[in-house]
């Protein structure tokens, strides 16, 4: 664990539009430094992506691309992240995908020369490497097209480069529909962090050839799969903020291995990295619901330097395509908080608490992202001496917030629910903070059919 | 009913496996499913009735408390664990014939797409209600699909999909598997899709839930 510290250390200072460590673009944005900016993020629709379909695909993210940006210049945006995350066969043949970012960049280029709109391309290819069942991290030939399109994406004007890496998912899947908080833990503060060492090493190799920027990782597979298993009531909420809070130490090993952030938008970790390590972070709240359900529509955007919109297809609404809706949105959204910026810290703390005090007695999952409970969960995480020890110790604070607010009549929690905050702490006070011997805990407890331990480097 | 039925039936709901089985704490060092349905076929109950009125009428307990929000999936998996280890018994008797399976459910997520916690929670309720499911996994290709609907003649079909670029793939696979095998039924599945989509790619039926898919099925056997 590089940080033994927080970069910020009062909640007060946790706030939107501002962090101690901002990030320039190639084309002048400067995120983290005062102002907030829409990151807007879009999917094709129902269409098939090949090879043979190269063109179509293009057509698709030109047309976006356009639409937005000719959106954003009618809003008088002061800039926009637009983010390609790419489908499967975009990373498998990463010939398309680079043929997307290339069209992209022309535009945005197009829109900075002409009007002034500095843009930005967050490139994040999808990670293949669980096609391999089971996974082969390390040695799978799914590796070698992934970060051929890290490369050659870049160069064609990816300037921004992350990823929602997978390392663990075949063990935290199972632990989450078994609420099993023990192998949860384990597929993050050990499969995880192993795996995110091996992955961002090899990404800041391209990000150092290439001269672009690392935005970082999300635990999306892991900490919002929790999230949407919690809204399906498919498993307990305390569960899912638990969970949350545990994605925390892999995510920041991108950080370790030098991303500067903007975070990525659905790694709802990103609060906790920005406490931790000051980066600036992107976050989706209500204007993801075109993507999925959250209990943390308003209270995510608390600490917000991007503001995104997670995904959304381009299909024809009534005003247009979607991603052109979703760009306006998320400009309103922004252009509000960046009135308060420019009012000042007073009004900026007074929104804050507005987007605060309206999620956060509804559901833990908001709770823990509550600027304070961010603050004191990350001093506990600094405390461990390894990720495991910071992971459990991040943990457990996060079961203590939660149940004092619960028992100070602040946090609103079923019966169902309630049983789960002895049996959480229970477990995580179990877990040895050695990697050996929680390794030894852990492996015999899972289906062996499903992981190569060697992927990861255990023996 | 006998009344190791009913205890058979309770193991099932609560997701006591067996003896050694710490779950549920407020039945430990208790015999399990496990322990009671061997107990039960050697005292000469009849397998079918232990499986229907036992068994089965657990895990139709279990499908509608979920379905109702009251209990979530680990508890649910748990009485599929119980489920299952007792099935083990029970297996025998399918084969000589005196207890029958309800019939064959073949699942898997369409090619191109890896998602597969929904499937899982689909194969585990289909199989708790009696059903042989043949899990295909992720990423099942059109001729795997046909491939395994050969080896078991006359089953029914799922296909699950997550992506809006995988429903595609669904469309296709649909399409492949009703020109190979016309009578062939499929049910399909998954957040991007809806009863709507079902009757384009000319799909069964469609389910939005795990429960559903159950019901589906078995509305599909009866027709």
């Amino acid at each position: 664990m590089k940080y033994r510290d927080l970069a910020i250390k009062n909640a007060n200072d946790l706030i939107f539009g501002n962090t101690p460590h901002p990030v320039t673009t190639k084309r002048g944005l400067v995120i983290g430094g005062g102002r907030v900016y829409p990151e807007l993020n879009f999917t094709l629709p129902s269409i098939e992506v090949s090879p043979d379909s190269k063109e179509q695909v293009i057509e698709h993210y030109r047309q976006i691309t356009t639409g937005a940006l000719e959106r954003a210049k009618d809003l008088y945006s002061q800039g926009v992240v637009l983010e390609l995350e790419t489908v499967i066969e975009m990373t498998k043949y990463p010939d398309i995908g680079v043929g997307v970012v290339k069209t992209m960049n022309e535009i945005c280029e197009e829109y900075y020369q002409k009007h002034q709109l500095p843009t930005e391309i967050r490139l994040t290819p999808n990670d293949l490497r669980e096609f391999d069942r089971p996974p082969r991290q390390r040695t799978g030939a799914y590796l070698d097209p992934m970060m051929q399109l890290f490369e050659e994406g870049a160069k064609a004007g990816g300037n921004l480069l992350s990823i929602e890496s997978t390392g663990g998912k075949e063990i935290s899947d199972d632990a989450l529909m078994m609420c099993n908080m023990t192998q949860f833990i384990f597929s993050q503060a050990v499969l995880g962090v192993r795996d995110m060492h091996f992955l961002w090493d090899k990404i800041a190799d391209v990000a150092g050839k290439t001269g672009v920027l690392m935005g970082g990782d999300t635990a999306c597979g892991f900490g919002n799969t929790a999230m949407v298993l919690a809204e399906k009531k498919y498993i307990p909420k305390i569960f899912a903020a638990v969970a949350r809070v545990a994605t925390v130490v892999r995510t920041l090993v991108a950080v370790e291995h030098g991303a500067t952030g903007p975070d990525k938008d659905c790694g709802y970790e990103g609060p906790f990295l920005k406490a931790i390590a000051g980066i600036p972070i992107s976050m989706e709240g209500k204007t993801a619901a075109c993507a999925h359900l959250s209990p943390v529509g308003n209270i995510a955007a608390a600490c917000c330097d991007l503001w995104s919109n997670e995904s959304v297809q381009n299909i024809k609404l009534l005003a247009g395509f979607a991603p052109t809706v979703y760009l306006e949105q998320l400009e309103y959204d922004c252009r509000l908080m960046n009135q308060a910026v420019h009012k000042g810290h007073d009004a900026c703390t007074q929104l804050q608490e507005l987007m605060v005090n309206s999620d956060i007695s509804y559901d833990p999952q908001a709770l823990v992202l509550a600027p304070e409970s961010v603050i004191e969960i990350s001093k506990e995480i600094v405390k461990g001496n390894n990720y495991i020890e910071a992971c459990v110790l991040g943990c457990l604070k996060s079961v203590e917030i939660i149940d004092k607010a619960y028992k100070q009549d602040k946090l609103t929690l079923n019966d169902m629910e309630l049983t789960w905050i002895d049996m959480l702490r229970s477990e995580l006070e179990a877990i040895p903070f050695n990697e050996e011997k929680f390794i030894d805990l852990v492996v015999p407890t899972l289906d062996q059919n499903k992981i190569l331990l060697n992927e990861y480097g255990i023996t | 009913m006998e009344k190791i039925i009913e205890q058979i039936a309770h193991c099932i709901e609560f997701g006591k496996i067996d003896k050694n089985s710490p779950f549920p704490p407020d039945m430990k060092g208790q015999d399990g499913a496990d322990e009671l349905v061997k107990s039960a076929l050697d005292s000469g109950i009849k397998p079918s009735e232990i499986l229907s009125d036992g068994m089965i009428a657990a895990m139709e307990k279990v499908g509608n408390k979920f379905t109702q929000n009251k209990i979530f999936v680990p508890q649910m998996l748990m009485s599929a664990k119980a489920m299952s280890k007792a099935m083990l018994h029970i297996k025998p008797y399918f084969q000589d014939g005196s207890v029958q399976q309800k019939g064959t459910f073949v699942i898997g997520t369409v090619s191109g797409d890896l998602h597969d916690i929904g499937k899982n929670l689909v194969s585990m309720m289909v199989e708790g209600n009696g059903w042989n499911v043949v899990d295909l996994g992720v990423d099942v290709s059109a001729e795997s699909f046909i491939e395994t609907i050969k080896q078991y003649p006359g089953c029914f079909v799922g296909l699950s999909a997550l992506l809006t670029t995988t429903m595609v793939s669904m469309e296709k696979i649909v399409g492949e598997i009703k020109a190979a095998s016309p009578d062939t039924k499929i049910i399909i599945g998954g957040a991007p899709v809806n009863q709507e989509f079902c009757e384009k790619i000319s799909a069964d039926a469609y389910s939005p839930d795990p429960q559903g898919a159950v019901s589906s099925l078995n509305k599909l056997l009866a027709a």
